[in-house]
């Protein structure tokens, strides 16, 4: 199991410009759910609120009012039935890459041969057991953001959290990872809430798509191409695909329009 | 030209020309007032001899290495406790701050009051010299511990202790190496200190009697040794970082050529 659910999120901060305090609204009122498996794509302009959003139901920062349960326990906190990759893979630099997955499981007390065990297993989900004793430095952006996410499956998180996981790689890297990402999500059935401000990356990963704008849920679209899919000319030549691209891209543009 | 040189190749050059020089100008300085190289070279091997710097140096290492080790040993848990917590920066940072700028030779008369003129006050002027720059720079380099490392280990429901010692102290540690070669130079000048202002003995002994000796030639050997002593310790500890850190000089971004 591992359902999210969000009730009335708000979330404010007061930030100092030119020394005079302002308030700021990240997000208000957001509710939404992820059901157990689903993907769901949180997408929106920079500032809108996403990662905020994201934070929150990692526990890494607290809502101003609201509450996110996972399978109806409301969550102190991080914890182990969730998992994060952040947007820089964020791997501690002195730690080769068994040994940031490694960290992830001795964290959650597994010792041993255990550990040993378990982050092979997912170095080699992410097609890493090669390059298990190189430090992130001797590793591509892409290969450390596989560090990531073996590190953040490695525990056995009942909900998968991404920051925009791919937004820092380059396109071709990116497509390679999404697919992967996809394979991944199947083979494990992880409910997977990530952020993104790629339309096409929305499209392809999610069930369902939350659009943001100014803090608030503007739209919930449903995604209902076949899967498995995958970055590909079918894919991308699908009518279907066409049409809920125009719309997604419609529905970020309205505040300009 | 120079910069296709090899490192090792310019000082040296840097070196013989320094020494040519001083070769030059020194012969025709009144012995007294001044020495050359070559005089220092005599006197040296008579030192040499007679076994005296070899003594003169045991004596003063055995201060030097206990006041500071104890420096680096209390100064670094101290620097990550200031950088760590608000509340006990702002109730002790004060005093490290206040610390560093004293002129502790001004509080030399005081400590030999208190701890007499033995070894236990050179290793407490040592001591107090040394463990200044350690900590503030262990509590400066916490302080830019960049705070989507510590997310990590929040994210992994990390204790604060274990966030402490297994990423905020791996993170410090190229400000905490700094700190302690800083230390070296303090330590050594302390060291000469503790040897003028309390009972006569190690290096800062044969400084003197061959200054009131008029042995100027002498009077340099020490120094020399003293000098070869901070360079020694300071790359000691730039070669045990690097074995113990190497992905530092990686991740830097400084010109090696």
């Amino acid at each position: 199991m591992g359902t999210v659910s969000l009730k009335n999120i708000s979330r404010q901060f007061t930030i100092n410009v030119d020394g005079k305090p302002h308030n700021v609204q990240a997000l208000r009122d957001v509710s939404f759910d992820v059901n157990d498996g689903e993907m769901v794509a949180l997408i929106g302009p920079s500032g809108c609120g996403k990662t905020t959003a994201l934070r929150i139901v990692m526990g890494l920062q607290e809502p101003s009012a609201g509450q996110v349960t996972v399978d109806g326990v409301p969550i102190r906190g991080c914890g182990y039935d969730r998992g994060i990759v952040f947007q820089h893979a964020e791997l501690l630099p002195w730690l080769t890459a068994f040994e940031n997955v490694a960290f992830a499981l001795e964290m959650k007390g597994i010792k041993g041969e255990e550990m040993r065990e378990t982050a092979m297993r997912y170095l080699d989900l992410v097609g890493l057991k090669d390059s298990a004793r190189r430090r992130p430095y001797q590793l591509s952006g892409g290969m450390q953001q596989r560090v990531g996410i073996a590190r953040a499956l490695a525990i056995d998180p009942k909900v998968l959290l991404m920051d925009e996981p791919f937004g820092a790689l380059d396109a071709q890297t990116r497509e390679q990872m999404q697919n992967e990402l996809i394979d991944i999500q199947a083979r494990t059935g992880k409910t997977v809430l990530f952020v993104t401000h790629d339309l096409d990356e929305a499209i392809l990963l999610a069930d369902r798509v939350v659009v943001m704008r100014k803090g608030e849920v503007a739209e919930i679209m449903q995604v209902n191409l076949p899967r498995p899919r995958h970055n590909d000319a079918a894919l991308l030549r699908m009518p279907e695909y066409a049409e809920l691209r125009y719309r997604l891209w419609s529905s970020l543009h309205q505040e300009a329009a | 030209m120079l910069s296709k040189m090899p490192r090792s190749l310019l000082t040296g050059l840097s070196l013989t020309f320094a020494l040519i020089l001083w070769e030059i100008v020194g012969r025709h300085v009144d012995p007294i007032f001044g020495s050359h190289p070559l005089a220092i070279a005599e006197a040296s091997v008579a030192l040499i001899r007679s076994g005296a710097i070899f003594k003169a140096l045991g004596e003063s290492l055995q201060p030097f290495l206990v006041g500071y080790t104890a420096a680096v040993v209390l100064g670094v848990p101290l620097g990550l406790l200031l950088g760590r917590y608000r509340v006990f920066e702002a109730l002790f940072g004060i005093y490290v701050t206040a610390g560093y700028a004293m002129p502790l030779v001004a509080l030399v008369p005081l400590l030999t009051l208190w701890l007499g003129l033995g070894f236990a006050v050179k290793v407490a002027i040592i001591f107090l010299m040394a463990i200044f720059p350690v900590t503030i720079n262990t509590w400066l380099g916490v302080r830019a511990v960049p705070k989507s490392l510590i997310d990590v280990g929040r994210a992994l429901v990390a204790p604060d202790s274990v966030i402490l010692r297994r990423i905020i102290l791996p993170a410090t540690l190229p400000y905490i190496v700094a700190g302690m070669k800083l230390a070296i130079g303090r330590a050594v000048v302390a060291m000469i200190i503790a040897e003028f202002f309390t009972s006569m003995a190690g290096l800062g002994a044969i400084i003197i009697n061959s200054a009131n000796n008029f042995d100027t030639a002498t009077m340099f050997v020490p120094v020399f040794v003293l000098v070869m002593l901070a360079i020694g310790l300071t790359s000691l500890i730039g070669w045990i970082e690097k074995r113990v850190a190497p992905w530092q000089a990686e991740i830097a971004g400084r010109q090696e050529s």
